[in-house]
């Protein structure tokens, strides 16, 4: 930098133009290579986790098809499980039967966000299975719901009550203290990790109460394409 | 993930997960510029002021860039745009009201390739905000900074006047009390959720 | 920690001899006298961030100094081509060129670990230690000094991160590198993950340091 300081050399705009193009076209150039080279491999990655997810939360199942939740609360299947929130994966046993629906859903914890996965089976009209896909509860407490073996019992079988007509949820998912329950639709939660437990809860009650009567609504859509 | 609640977004950012204190955002400035109150708060107002223009930036720029299908220039467009749209409105600050440039002017230079700045770019994307979220988000982060900032300076004008050991005295104590102060921000944390 | 200084001093003639060739010069002030981290105390957000583990930390360390490595290559190949207006703007684009390719880099290699580290791979680009080795280093000098200076602080920045990594995975997992060091029957410092923890440590590290130092001079 010795000649700079003492005096810059008269540069003319056209120059500095010509030498940050030049860098940018570069540097776009090197991002596109390794964009384009790496892209499948991520995907692949992408999709390998997202079946290891779902295969984890519907015991049995072979084969998946994916739906989206419309606005006007119909499901219409997809091909490609773009990055949207409003999706759903359902399971098919080797017969071809539903073997339950995987649904995404999440809500703040204790720290911050909780992202979940959970199966559904509408025949038994029970919670199958649960996972955490995401959280940065605390060490050794809050993270208890990834791993505590009481705990993920719950979701081995947790029935929802379902309306009369199946349009509405009857009685909504809760979180109990650890021991206290008592109704069939509570959650057992953890002693250290009350306010991640009945995080889990209320993301679980939430998205039941709004997803599972859609599902049964279009039931039929649902067992029909496992046939064809 | 887009249901937040603007209150719980604001509660989220400023005190259960504090930029500096519990993402290690913007470490440099708080090491550096927590000396004294006065700098202290001057300094978190800038911050806020950068961060609000840049998550509008952000967000606009996030928009266009699915809009044409090139996420993968997203790094390199967020730098690029938020730091010229930072230089602009300091040229403007200065035209219009010089006071508030004297006030914030030194700063802004410095705070344009701050960490917590292009972090903030960084999480409203990965969480999927919209544009009042995100501008929610900013102002959250924003007085997060400004108190984590302004807790450390109370703390180290005090403690100029007390006897500490060679050793510890600098960077070592100041990262001691931001360890402390770390752990009493956690006593926020279950704030968002009921 | 201070391997190459140790050593150095068990055969003083090959060392001595191999320490007055310039590059290696360039190479050890990064590992010791110019430590990024300890002696610096730059490029802290990351420093302090994913080091909750020794492997987060040692991933961190190795993308940081793929980036350094490449930045300071090129800087240093374009040094006389690029205008002085704008070569931190042109230094900013070639480092978040750099970051991009290791971010997806990392994806393609390991969706757990990129979970992990998460945006902090992003936010390389704002790490001080390669703008500023560009600017202050590679923009003056030939490619191989920078490339040697860059080898340099980038291993210093890896040990600084495995030594933050290691102290906090051992105190909060009770295991290094995934491997259960003490009996299951430890209690673990749960505190040393948490972010508290990772001020904690940096601090008794920059502890060590300054106390060596001023220790060293007493002598």
């Amino acid at each position: 930098m010795n000649s700079a300081t003492s005096t810059p050399p008269r540069i003319g705009s056209g120059r500095m133009i010509t030498a940050m193009t030049a860098t940018g076209a570069l540097c776009a150039l090197f991002i596109v290579l390794a964009y384009q080279g790496t892209l499948p491999r991520i995907e692949y990655l992408k999709a390998k986790a997202l079946e290891k997810a779902i295969v984890e939360v519907i015991p049995g199942m072979t084969s998946q098809k994916v739906f989206r939740l419309q606005p006007d609360g119909t499901l219409q299947e997809v091909q490609e499980a773009a990055k949207d929130a409003s999706l759903v994966y359902a399971g098919y046993d080797l017969k071809g039967n539903l073997a339950g629906v995987a649904i995404e859903a999440s809500g703040m914890g204790f720290a911050d966000v909780i992202r979940i996965i959970y199966g559904y089976n509408p025949a038994t009209e029970q919670i199958i299975g649960f996972r955490v896909l995401e959280s940065k509860e605390t060490p050794g407490l809050g993270d208890k719901i990834e791993k505590d073996p009481a705990f993920l019992e719950n979701f081995k079988t947790l029935p929802i009550v379902l309306s009369a007509d199946k349009s509405r949820v009857q009685h909504r998912i809760v979180a109990v203290k650890h021991g206290k329950k008592e109704k069939a639709w509570e959650l057992d939660g953890i002693t250290g990790a009350t306010i991640s437990s009945r995080a889990v809860g209320n993301i679980l009650g939430t998205s039941t109460e709004h997803i599972v009567p859609v599902l049964h609504k279009n039931l039929p859509l649902l067992e029909n394409l496992a046939k064809q | 993930m887009t249901h937040e609640s603007l209150w719980a977004i604001f509660i989220n950012a400023s005190l259960i997960n504090n930029f500096v204190l519990a993402y290690f955002l913007g470490i440099c400035p708080f090491l550096g510029v927590s000396g004294k109150m006065a700098t202290a708060s001057k300094m978190g107002g800038a911050v806020t002021f950068v961060m609000l223009i840049s998550s509008v930036c952000a967000y606009a720029l996030h928009s266009l860039l699915v809009a044409i299908g090139a996420v993968y220039l997203q790094l390199i467009s967020y730098i690029v745009v938020i730091a010229s749209a930072v230089q602009l409105v300091e040229m403007f600050i200065k035209k219009v009201s010089p006071t508030l440039f004297r006030a914030l002017g030194i700063f802004l230079p410095l705070i344009t390739t701050n960490c917590a700045i292009l972090g903030l770019a960084l999480f409203q994307t990965n969480k999927g905000y919209g544009l009042l979220q995100s501008v929610v988000y900013a102002l959250g982060a924003g007085a997060g900074f400004t108190l984590a900032l302004i807790l450390m300076a109370g703390l180290r004008e005090r403690l100029e006047y007390a006897e500490t050991p060679n050793v510890v005295k600098g960077t070592v104590l100041t990262l001691l009390i931001a360890g402390i102060l770390s752990l009493a921000f956690m006593g926020f944390a279950g704030l968002g959720s009921n | 920690m201070s391997n190459p200084i140790s050593q150095g001093q068990n055969n003083k003639g090959f060392w001595s001899a191999l320490a007055q060739s310039q590059s290696t010069n360039e190479f050890l002030k990064g590992l010791w006298k110019e430590n990024p981290v300890f002696v610096q105390v730059l490029g802290m957000c990351p420093t302090l961030a994913v080091t909750n583990s020794a492997r987060n930390g040692l991933a961190m360390g190795l993308a940081t100094t793929f980036v350094l490595l490449m930045s300071n290559t090129l800087v240093s190949l374009l040094r006389k081509v690029i205008p002085r207006q704008v070569r931190i703007a042109s230094y900013i684009l070639i480092i978040a060129t750099f970051v991009t390719l290791v971010d997806y880099a990392i994806q393609a290699i390991s969706m757990e670990l990129s979970k992990a580290l998460g945006a902090f791979i992003s936010l390389i680009v704002v790490n001080c230690v390669i703008l500023g080795r560009a600017e202050a280093f590679a923009s003056k000098n030939t490619v191989g000094r920078s490339i040697m200076d860059a080898l340099g602080m980038g291993f210093g920045f890896v040990m600084a991160l495995l030594a933050l990594g290691s102290v906090r995975e051992l105190l909060g997992y009770g295991s290094i590198f995934g491997l259960l060091v003490f009996p299951p029957v430890y209690q673990e410092w749960v505190i040393m993950i948490l972010p508290a923890g990772g001020f904690f440590t940096l601090a008794l590290w920059l502890f060590v340091f300054n106390w060596y130092k001023t220790h060293k001079k007493a002598l």
